[in-house]
């Protein structure tokens, strides 16, 4: 089985969110509520239990007549956001259940017959894509529609972009991919165009990659997102001391009694 | 359903109802528009990141976590201190109160972990895998082993009491309160390793304390109880629990000295003021009862050292679950923005 990944380029996403669109039809997701944000065209704000595939809008101060620009206009960039589907997952490693697993094309996918909706993989995801759905009890995200890929086809979100600014396809191709772009768009003037996949942090790389214009910050992409394992060894290690101050407390105190008594 | 921005006011939306029926009437507006709301607007970049939209999600856990949290950590060490109670040949009743208190955590503890569950019908499928690498499933674990062991020594010690001695309930008692003891030493403590080992900054920036924290927070809650439940002449008690609450003191004055941003909300705001005031309640208050109980002679004093430990305890779990939150909703930590 080829190992696949998403390469999504926001240089040439439109924000036409159909991708969101698909996402749901695809997977019957329900909607994420109605409401404004009422300050920015983004009016659903994240990746959560309901909204699987995210177009973030980027307003970013004015840059003169570049790409075409009016100086009057602010620039404006867009790209779609997904479960980064991390090489060392925080959310498979701490799912007590199982439930969440490693498919045999890379990607973390939760068992929805497994989940029992504890909510441990939610504060152990570095990038608050999984969600508990308060209404259905278990937790959502992404499947990287893994229905599909079992049948040859792309992910629903893939398959729809009209840009081709979502692409999909086997990971070290797409990595190429992504560094060819990378330097014809540094070539083209957009000396800040940054590639995105957090190869350098525990979570070793995604499956779900970015090319985004300028720091990946102001699009909520961590610099440095840490898996929870990271922390297990200090916290047994605490965890061991303590037990041990318990233990010998508990003997040195009654001992102690035991003598002060008997004497 | 993700709820990241206010709802338009209903001030502002009568005042574009007012400016509309001025521009059906008079077929031009004169008067001040309305302010839009949340104006100035955020904007995205490196130093706001995505229009201040938090990074993380908040845990979804409801109020049993923290309150099994407490329940468990106080059982948890209640059956150390019987089973070294027992085995050093200490009061019999003092025996047998630890082993309740462990025993009802023993019960309580998994009632309020299913219902925590979105899907309790399912708790079982925790049992369906081991793994060591997470702290979920090592606590679960852990609890499964805990109760049964704990359970099984109160019971037979029950059926002992009431038909006379029996070898193989002697052994049972002593298989149970072996089991209580070996498990209730981590379960007393790896509420700490649980939410020290995830992604919220004001967690895993305390991972290497959080577990001793908790744990000596547990044995203070549990050498409270048995005090209120009358050991108020044990000079054992009296130990330990002074020596739980001069730990206290020590981790009030850690989180205090350190300035990390990771640490506000352990120090600002409602989550700053329920840490600081169960760490009072667990460390300094109880500290000075104690020792002038220890000088007076005093059981009334003791009596309220314990009520405040115990407090204390309940309080700090509570308080420590809700700076999580709100330390996921901080969105600067995450993308490691100053402020």
């Amino acid at each position: 089985m080829p190992t696949t990944a998403f390469l999504t380029d926001s240089t040439l996403c439109i924000g036409c969110k159909a991708c969101e669109v698909a996402c749901k039809e695809w997977n019957g997701v329900a909607d994420d509520g109605f409401n404004w944000s009422g300050f920015s065209y983004d009016n659903t704000g994240a990746v959560g239990h309901s909204t699987w595939r995210h177009v973030k809008f980027v307003e970013a101060s004015p840059e003169p007549g570049f790409g075409g620009n009016a100086p009057e206009l602010n620039t404006w960039a867009f790209s779609s956001d997904v479960c980064k589907h991390c090489e060392n997952a925080g959310c498979l490693e701490a799912c007590p259940t199982g439930s969440i697993v490693r498919t045999e094309f890379g990607g973390v996918y939760v068992q929805p017959d497994i989940c029992n909706g504890c909510g441990y993989c939610v504060v152990s995801c570095p990038f608050g894509v999984v969600q508990r759905n308060p209404d259905d009890g278990r937790a959502f995200k992404c499947t990287f529609c893994y229905d599909r890929q079992k049948v040859g086809l792309k992910p629903a979100c893939a398959q729809t972009c009209p840009t081709e600014s979502i692409q999909f396809g086997e990971i070290e191709e797409l990595r190429a991919k992504a560094a060819a772009r990378l330097s014809e768009l540094q070539g083209r003037g957009m000396s800040d165009a940054t590639f995105y996949d957090a190869s350098d942090s525990s979570v070793k790389g995604t499956h779900a990659m970015f090319i985004v214009r300028g720091d990946p910050r102001a699009y909520n992409l961590p610099p440095r997102p840490e898996v929870p394992t990271e922390y297990m060894k200090k916290a047994w290690k605490s965890s061991a001391i303590g037990a041990g101050m318990l233990l010998a407390g508990s003997l040195l105190a009654f001992l102690f009694e035991n003598r002060s008594n008997g004497q | 359903m993700s709820k990241a921005f206010e709802f338009p006011e209903p001030d502002r939306e009568r005042r574009l109802h007012e400016i509309r029926r001025e521009a059906e009437q008079k077929g031009s507006v004169k008067s001040p528009g309305a302010r839009p709301q949340g104006a100035p607007f955020p904007i995205a970049s490196a130093e706001t990141g995505y229009y201040g939209i938090p990074l993380l999600k908040q845990p979804p856990w409801t109020w049993e976590i923290p309150l099994y949290f407490f329940v468990g950590g106080a059982a948890g060490a209640a059956a150390v201190v019987g089973a070294i109670a027992d085995v050093t040949g200490a009061d019999r009743k003092l025996v047998r109160h630890a082993r309740w208190i462990a025993a009802a955590g023993s019960v309580i503890s998994p009632a309020l972990l299913v219902s925590d569950l979105g899907r309790p019908a399912r708790f079982l499928n925790m049992l369906r895998v081991f793994k060591p690498q997470s702290p979920m499933s090592v606590g679960v674990w852990t609890l499964v082993g805990f109760s049964s062991g704990a359970a099984a020594t109160v019971f037979a010690d029950f059926m002992q009491q009431r038909y006379g001695p029996s070898l193989p309930l002697r052994i049972v008692e002593n298989a149970g309160q072996a089991a209580s003891l070996a498990f209730g030493l981590p379960f007393s403590n790896y509420t700490g390793v649980l939410i020290g080992a995830t992604t919220i900054p004001t967690w895993n920036q305390n991972v290497g304390e959080l577990p001793m924290h908790f744990g000596m927070s547990g044995l203070s809650a549990a050498v409270g109880l048995l005090e209120l439940m009358g050991h108020r002449k044990s000079r054992a008690l009296q130990m330990l629990g002074l020596g739980a609450a001069m730990f206290e003191v020590w981790e009030g004055w850690r989180i205090e000295s350190r300035p990390q941003q990771a640490l506000d909300p352990l120090k600002h705001g409602l989550s700053g003021s329920l840490i600081r005031t169960g760490g009072m309640l667990s460390g300094p208050l109880p500290v000075a009862l104690r020792l002038l109980s220890l000088v007076s002679n005093s059981r009334e004093l003791r009596k309220w050292a314990a009520t405040s430990a115990i407090a204390g305890s309940l309080l700090t779990r509570i308080a420590w679950i809700y700076a999580g939150h709100v330390s996921a909703r901080d969105w600067r930590l995450p993308l490691e923005i100053k402020g």
